[in-house]
Order: C-alpha cells, then sequence, then structure tokens
C-alpha cells in the first residue's frame, strides 16, 4: 500500500535546454514535455524547466519543440532530468576534422612503438602482410628471392626471426610458418599494425630479440557488413578477398573472411630458363566470432582458421608429374596446410575500470612438405600458446601492473633428403613463464615500463628476461627513448633458411653438443635510444625522429654463406652485433600532401670462422621517401583522389664470398646500388566504393643474373640466393573494393 | 527491538556504503586541451585516497575513483582548483589561474576557439 501511494505521487523535475559547444545551461522556454501515448504533459516554462507527474506505467518521455529535433527519453525511475535539444536546422553546423596521420607516432608511451592505420595500408595495393610494410621505413622488405618468391623483412638490420611477429598478440609467425607465415596473412584482414622497435614488453614472450610487430584483425563487430576487393597484376596475378560480416544478437557478432590468389603465368623476362616467380594457388578462411557483453564486462573473440597453399617453380620446361626429383629438369613444389583454432577472453571489472583479466588460446598445425631440385624437406609444427594475464594499479592509476602466466608447447616433426645430415630432426619444446611488468607514467614528463619474466623451458634451460623501456619528454612536443632488454630463442634452422636448398651447397652443422640441432640457444642483448621531435615548419606540421639500436649478440647461429659450396651452421665464436642508425623526417607540407623522408645506416657484422665479416646482402646505406596526396572532400561530390609514390634506395650489398668458384661462377665483391620506384592511384567513388590503379618499380630495375649457374643446375655452381634486386622488373596492377557498411 | 535491529542495519550498510574503498564520483572542470588534462589528474592524485582520475577533453567531466576512508570528493575538488581550474560550483582563484600555461588559458576566448576542432594536442 505504501509504495504505491508514495509512487503515485512521485513528479518529475527537469530542465530543457538548446545544445550548445560549451554544455551551458541555456533554458529553453515553450518546450512540449509529455509521455508517449498519454496525455499527461507540461510544457517549460521561460528558464526551461518542467515538472510532469511519474507513474511506472510510463517510460517514455517525449521531448519536443519547433526548429528542434523531437527526443525520446527512457525514464526507468523519477530523477532529474536534463536535456538538451538540437536544433533540426543543421545546414551551417560544421565539423571540423583534423586529419588523422596515416601513421601515428606516440609523443606518450614507453616504448618506442607506432600503430600503422588501414589508412597507411591503403597506399600500397599490400595483397599480405609482408608486403604492407613497403611504406614504412622502419621495416625494411627484401626482394623477393629467385625461387618461392617470398618477401623477407628485416628490422634493424635483423631477420624475421628475431623480431616477434603476433597477430592481436599471440605469436603467429614463428617455427615452421616463419619463412612464408607473412605471407599467410592477407592484407585486406588487417585493421592496424602496432610496430614497437627495441626491446617491447615481456607479456608476449622472451623471443623478440630487434623488436615486435602486432598486426589486429578486423573484427565482426566494427568491419564492413560486406567487403569486396579484387585485384589484377600485369604478371597475371590475381586475388580475391571477400568479407562478410553479421550480427546474430546484441552480444554476438560473426565474420567469414574468405582469400584466394592464384597466378599461372610464365614469366622469364632475363632468359636465365627460370620462372621468375612460382605459379601459386592459396585458399585462406577465417572465421570469427565476437562476444561483447558491456554490463558484465566480457569481451572474447573466437577464430578458426585453414589454409591452403600450393607453389611451383623451377625451370620453364619443369614438369612435376615427370620431373619430380629427377636431374631431367630443376623444380620445386611447396605445399603448405595450416589449421590454426584461437580463443580469447577478456574480462574488465566494470566497477573498477582499472582491473581486467585476459586469456588467450591459440592451437595451430602446420604442415609444409616441399621438395627444392634432388633435396626434400618436410615439417610438422604443432603449437600451443597459452597466456593468463590479470590487470591492475598500485594505489592509483598513475602506477600500473600487468602479471600472468604464460605456456607455449611446440612439437617439431622434420625430414630431409639431403647429404650430410640426418633423414629427421623431431623435437618437441614446453615452456611454462610468468611475467610481471610494471608501468609508471607521471602524466606529464615521464613513463616507465620495466618488465621482466621468468621462464622455464626443457632445452633452454631456466632464465630471466628483464626489459626495460623509458619514455622523458624535456620540452613540448618531444619525447626522448630509452630501452634495453634481453632476447632469447631456439633457432629453427631449417625452416628460417629454406631458400639454401635451393643451391647446390653442402649443409653442415659443425656443433653437437647443444640441444637444437645440435646447437645453442640465441641470446642476444638490445639497447636503443630515440628522440623524435614535433615541430611547425612554414606554418605545417612537421616531426623528426632520430633513432640508434645495438643488438648485441651473446650467442647466435651463426649462418655461414662465405664458402660457396657449403651452407655452415655452428655456434658464434667472437663477436656478432647489429647496430642501426635512423632518420626520419616527416612533413605535412601542403593541406592534404604528406612528405616522408627516412635514412638509414646498418653496420651487422658477424664473426664467421673465415673472420669478422659484414652480413651478406645487408646494405650500409638506405633512402626511403614516401609522398602522399588526396584532393579535398568536399560535400555532395562524387568522391575524391589519392595518389601515392614511395622510392627506396639500396646502397651497394656485400655478396657472400665467391673465390674458390670457378672465375665463370663469380659475381663481383658488391652489388650495384639500387632504386625503386612504387605508384599508386586511387579513385574513391563514394563511401562504398573505390578503384585503385598502381605500378611497382616502374623505372624496371632488373637484376640481370638472380640465379648463379642457371644453364647446369644440377652442377656444383648453382645457387638462386644471389638476389639483390627485383628480378622481374616493373609491374602494374588494378583493383577494386567495394564495401557496405 | 525488530525495529532497532533495522534501523541498526540500514545504519550500518548506510555507513559501509559512505565508507566505500572504490567511491565513485563525477565533476565537471573546466579546461581546454591535454595539457589541461594533464594538470588536472596530476592534481587529484595529489590527493591520498585517489585511485583513478580521467577528465574528458570534450565533455569537460572528471571521472573520479577514490577511497572513500581517506578522502572525498570536497578535498579533490579543492585540489584541482588549487591548480587554477574552475569546476562548478567552486572557481580557481585569481593566483592559481595565472599560473596556467598560456595555452591553456581556458577562461579566454581566443584559446578556446584555438582549441576547438580538435581533442587536445596532437598525441
Amino acid at each position: 500500500m505504501l509504495p504505491l501511494l508514495m509512487s503515485s505521487q512521485e513528479k518529475i523535475n527537469g530542465m530543457i535546454m538548446e545544445a550548445n559547444d560549451k554544455n551551458e545551461h541555456i533554458g529553453l522556454g515553450g518546450a512540449n514535455v509529455y509521455w508517449l501515448n498519454t496525455n499527461i504533459g507540461t510544457v517549460t516554462n521561460l528558464d526551461g524547466k518542467f515538472i510532469i507527474p511519474y507513474s511506472k506505467e510510463n517510460t517514455k518521455l517525449i521531448i519536443s519543440y519547433v526548429g528542434f529535433k523531437t527526443d525520446t527519453l527512457t525514464i526507468r525511475q523519477p530523477k532529474l532530468v536534463h536535456h538538451w535539444l538540437n536544433p533540426v536546422d543543421n545546414l551551417d553546423a560544421v565539423t571540423v576534422t583534423s586529419r588523422k596521420q596515416a601513421t601515428a607516432k606516440s609523443y606518450l608511451q614507453a616504448t618506442n612503438t607506432f600503430t600503422v592505420s588501414s589508412d597507411e595500408l591503403l597506399k600500397a595495393a599490400c595483397c599480405n602482410l609482408s608486403e604492407s610494410f613497403e611504406t614504412n621505413p622502419s621495416i625494411d622488405v627484401n626482394f623477393a628471392d629467385a625461387v618461392t618468391g617470398t618477401r623477407q623483412i628485416k628490422m634493424l638490420g635483423l631477420t624475421s626471426p628475431y623480431i616477434l611477429i603476433a597477430t592481436e598478440n599471440i605469436p603467429t609467425v614463428r617455427g615452421a610458418s616463419q619463412a612464408f607465415g607473412l605471407s599467410f596473412i592477407p592484407g585486406t584482414w588487417v585493421e592496424s599494425i602496432q610496430i614497437t622497435k627495441g626491446a617491447g614488453s615481456v607479456v608476449n614472450g622472451y623471443e623478440s630479440i630487434a623488436g615486435q610487430i602486432n598486426a589486429e584483425l578486423v573484427k565482426p563487430s566494427t568491419d564492413n557488413k560486406l567487403y569486396v576487393n579484387l585485384y589484377g597484376a600485369s604478371s597475371e596475378r590475381l586475388e580475391l578477398n571477400t568479407h562478410i560480416n553479421t550480427k546474430l544478437s546484441d552480444k554476438w557478432d560473426t565474420g567469414l573472411y574468405v582469400h584466394g590468389n592464384t597466378h599461372h603465368g610464365v614469366h622469364d623476362v632475363n632468359n636465365d630458363g627460370f620462372l621468375d616467380m612460382p605459379q601459386y594457388d592459396q585458399i585462406n578462411v577465417m572465421n570469427r566470432w565476437q562476444y561483447t557483453n558491456p554490463e558484465k564486462g566480457f569481451v572474447s573473440f573466437i577464430n578458426l582458421k585453414f589454409l591452403n597453399d600450393k607453389k611451383q617453380t623451377g625451370q620453364l620446361d619443369f614438369d612435376p608429374e615427370t620431373d619430380k626429383l629427377t636431374t631431367n629438369a630443376w623444380g620445386s613444389e611447396i605445399d603448405t596446410r595450416r589449421y590454426e583454432v584461437s580463443a580469447k577472453l577478456g574480462y574488465v571489472n566494470p566497477e573498477i575500470p582499472w582491473q581486467s583479466v585476459g586469456i588467450q588460446t591459440a592451437f595451430s598445425s602446420h604442415k609444409q612438405e616441399s621438395y627444392f631440385g634432388l633435396k626434400q624437406y618436410d615439417i610438422l609444427h604443432n603449437s600451443l600458446y597459452s597466456n593468463i594475464i590479470y590487470n591492475s594499479i598500485i594505489s592509483d592509476s598513475r602506477h600500473k601492473i600487468k602479471t600472468g602466466l604464460s605456456y607455449t608447447y611446440d612439437h617439431y616433426d622434420e625430414s630431409l633428403e639431403t647429404p650430410n645430415l640426418l633423414p629427421d630432426y623431431e623435437r618437441t619444446e614446453r615452456s611454462i613463464g610468468a611475467f610481471f611488468e610494471y608501468n609508471y607514467d607521471s602524466l606529464d614528463k615521464l613513463n616507465l615500463t620495466a618488465g621482466v619474466r621468468i621462464d622455464n623451458h626443457n632445452l633452454l634451460g631456466t632464465f630471466v628476461t628483464p626489459r626495460l623501456n623509458v619514455r622523458y619528454t624535456p620540452w613540448e612536443k618531444s619525447a626522448l627513448r630509452a630501452s634495453v632488454g634481453r632476447g632469447k630463442r631456439s633457432a629453427n634452422i631449417f625452416a628460417e633458411n629454406q631458400s639454401m636448398f635451393s643451391t647446390s651447397r653442402n649443409i653442415n652443422i659443425l656443433n653437437t653438443t647443444g640441444k637444437v640441432y645440435g646447437l645453442d640457444p640465441e641470446i642476444a642483448w638490445n639497447y636503443g635510444v630515440s628522440y623524435l621531435q614535433g615541430f611547425n615548419l612554414f606554418g605545417r606540421k612537421a616531426d623528426v625522429t632520430i633513432d640508434y639500436y645495438k643488438t648485441d649478440f651473446t650467442n647466435q647461429v651463426v649462418v655461414d654463406y662465405e664458402n660457396p659450396q657449403e651452407v655452415n651452421f655452428y655456434n658464434l665464436d667472437g663477436k656478432s652485433y647489429a647496430n642501426s642508425f635512423q632518420t626520419e623526417f616527416n612533413y605535412n607540407a601542403f593541406e592534404h600532401f604528406d612528405l616522408r623522408l627516412a635514412y638509414k645506416y646498418y653496420k651487422v657484422k658477424t664473426q664467421y670462422n673465415s673472420g669478422e665479416l659484414e652480413k651478406p646482402l645487408t646494405p650500409k646505406h638506405r633512402l626511403f621517401a614516401n609522398a602522399s596526396y588526396e584532393t579535398h572532400v568536399r560535400e555532395n561530390t562524387t568522391g575524391h583522389w589519392k595518389f601515392d609514390a614511395t622510392f627506396n634506395w639500396l646502397g651497394k650489398q656485400r655478396f657472400s664470398s665467391m673465390e674458390s668458384n670457378p672465375v665463370v661462377y663469380q659475381l663481383p665483391k658488391y652489388t650495384p646500388t639500387v632504386g625503386t620506384l612504387n605508384v599508386q592511384i586511387t579513385k574513391v567513388f563514394s563511401p562504398k566504393f573505390e578503384v585503385y590503379l598502381g605500378g611497382e618499380n616502374v623505372t624496371n630495375v632488373r637484376q640481370g643474373n638472380p640465379v648463379l649457374g642457371a644453364d647446369n643446375p644440377f652442377g656444383a655452381n648453382f645457387d638462386t640466393t644471389y638476389v639483390y634486386g627485383p628480378i622481374f622488373g616493373s609491374m602494374y596492377y588494378a583493383g577494386l573494393r567495394y564495401k557496405i557498411k | 527491538m525488530k525495529k532497532i535491529i533495522i534501523l541498526l542495519a540500514v545504519l550500518v550498510s548506510t555507513i559501509t556504503f559512505a565508507q566505500n574503498k572504490n567511491e565513485k564520483a563525477s565533476l565537471e572542470v573546466d579546461g581546454v586541451c591535454l595539457m589541461c588534462k594533464n594538470r588536472i589528474e596530476k592534481a587529484c592524485f595529489g590527493t591520498k585516497g585517489v585511485k583513478s582520475a580521467i577528465w574528458d577533453v570534450k565533455t569537460h567531466e572528471l571521472k573520479l575513483i577514490y577511497d572513500a576512508r581517506k578522502t572525498n570528493l570536497k578535498t579533490i575538488q579543492n585540489s584541482v582548483v588549487a591548480v587554477g581550474h574552475d569546476t562548478k560550483g567552486l572557481k580557481a582563484s585569481d593566483e592559481a589561474y595565472a599560473s596556467v600555461h598560456p595555452c591553456c588559458k581556458y577562461r579566454d576566448e581566443d584559446v578556446k576557439d584555438d582549441h576547438k576542432g580538435e581533442s587536445g594536442h596532437k598525441k
């Protein structure tokens, strides 16, 4: 009786105001306020205030006024209502937007991380992740090798095995997938990429040495409902990407992503009798499920992936049906099949936003069957990764902590048909680790992340991985960073160096006592400093970055190509280091025109058995330039244009020694310099539809003789690894993107 | 007797509520940019017991989570005013306002216009 009586007497007090930028209380007199489907209503007084009777049956309160948009408020309990009404007429409403940078450097974070947005990824028709770094000066994309056509990346002068490459923080491009893994992540699946130079965080493992790359994939809840991307190139390469995303309920979303690419063209522009690029087919499917429950604080992703990739290459007249593993003709086939299941569960305490727990787990099975001439190589890699992270604060949110546990399991089963080596290599790696990371943010000058992890690994032993990142801001628009950290890993010598199979070299492992192929684990320390300064140049935004990184190997598995008849693997005895200096300048020279220039200097040296030498095929000097221009987007016009050009120049690179070869099979000591230019034009017709047209290596620079001993591939001097420049020459492509939000 | 117990229970529960160690509150604070954001949030953390302080450049809302056993909204509000930022109901003194960086003079219309359309300084 009593509560009923009370509610019947309840009233709602409120105020209706005119919307304004400053949220000032400008009362709107004479506005109608009434309950939906009732005749209970009132009009606001001169100050915009009103009182209206409340009863439980009525939950929709309507507010209307001539010249303003009518709003409906849901009222579940009697309370004070403060509401701003928006004018109907938005004709003179001006939206001011500051154009977002496609690659954003952080002035605030402790680590030297930059985020590459999907806008940047569209500057080149990056069909897969390995091609998406071409407009980024911090990552070097090597020229495709003469046989497999895959492009390897480098950071700080070190090859990709020294970079931790993850998708959504789960390490993916590792082990068996190291060689081709980047080409197994289609470009359209990538939402953004975070690149961290140097030590980075300890949360995702102990393996990273040069840096970390994390690719965030598109999410079913935010990606386009339908997305179609079609790409065709003058080399007869064809690619198709489709995304279909569906909202199943207010909490569940799902997406199906299908990628297919095919290339069956026969090209031999240098007339050496070898295909300039492999023929291939790839089918790559991903199904994502997303669960979001903001009230309870839960987010979850479940991903299923399947990949089937086939490559065939070699001499033009090679037919696998009749010539496989014979000396009729030299040829190679690489077949890969990969399954992946991963799940993530995140919980953020809705009451205490700094408390969160994340659990990730991923299982993958990667199988590659291949042969290169007479050499056979098969690998099966089953991998399990799981990680649990707890986030919280100490006393207040300036002191954040992350702590957790991780477990990894890797089983490798490799079989080889090559002289000098055992026919089978099988090993299991298990590691369990605990990590703790502390972050202090003074909210102005200082930001510091200190992390440590302890891992117990069945082959690498028990070891500690410390890492420290500091950012200090001495004055406005600047960031001075320093980092130091340790990394440790077991080298997968065959999977990471597959191009050595396409040579007549004998493969030797010179050590026998170590636990991984007889070799010891690789251990390195990385130190770095970097300085970022933003400023205004002739009234336009500009910034300059200077950084210097040094990687010192305590132990390294040395890959020695210095004898042209052999590839030797052995533990480092002496010094091995990679020093890199980079300076980068970004300038928004005029409206919609951005310029990026970079210069890099590398000093990468290793103590080989034949002496301390520069790492082969690593240029000392590199130049990079990227210019992009976009026409102004006007209201009521059909669209706009985007123009992008990227120039890369590499200084001379050292060839590994060929002194013991007959003179006809000797190349000069150093390569010539190489400069390539890529351009792309995009016409955006509408937010739904765009078309792009581009050219890679438009000046048609070519390396004339990529295959040494091409005249006799089964002879003693056959080698396909001396690649320093483009093999195919210029290539043109066109594509379209169609999307429905 | 029963009534007394109920009364006591109500009283105890209100006391524990008032003594919440993760008390949430929100406050309107004037400012214009990310420098203001740092200054405002830092001022909050100067008060012992404040666990989280997030100020939104656009909405001017300062979201607070603090240990109600150690501090209260009034103390936090005073510390924000002391570094020169006006809050709803409590204005900063002229001396305190004079101490903020020239680009953060949020009472000045010209400065406000300068920051229009951006969500603060470049990140």
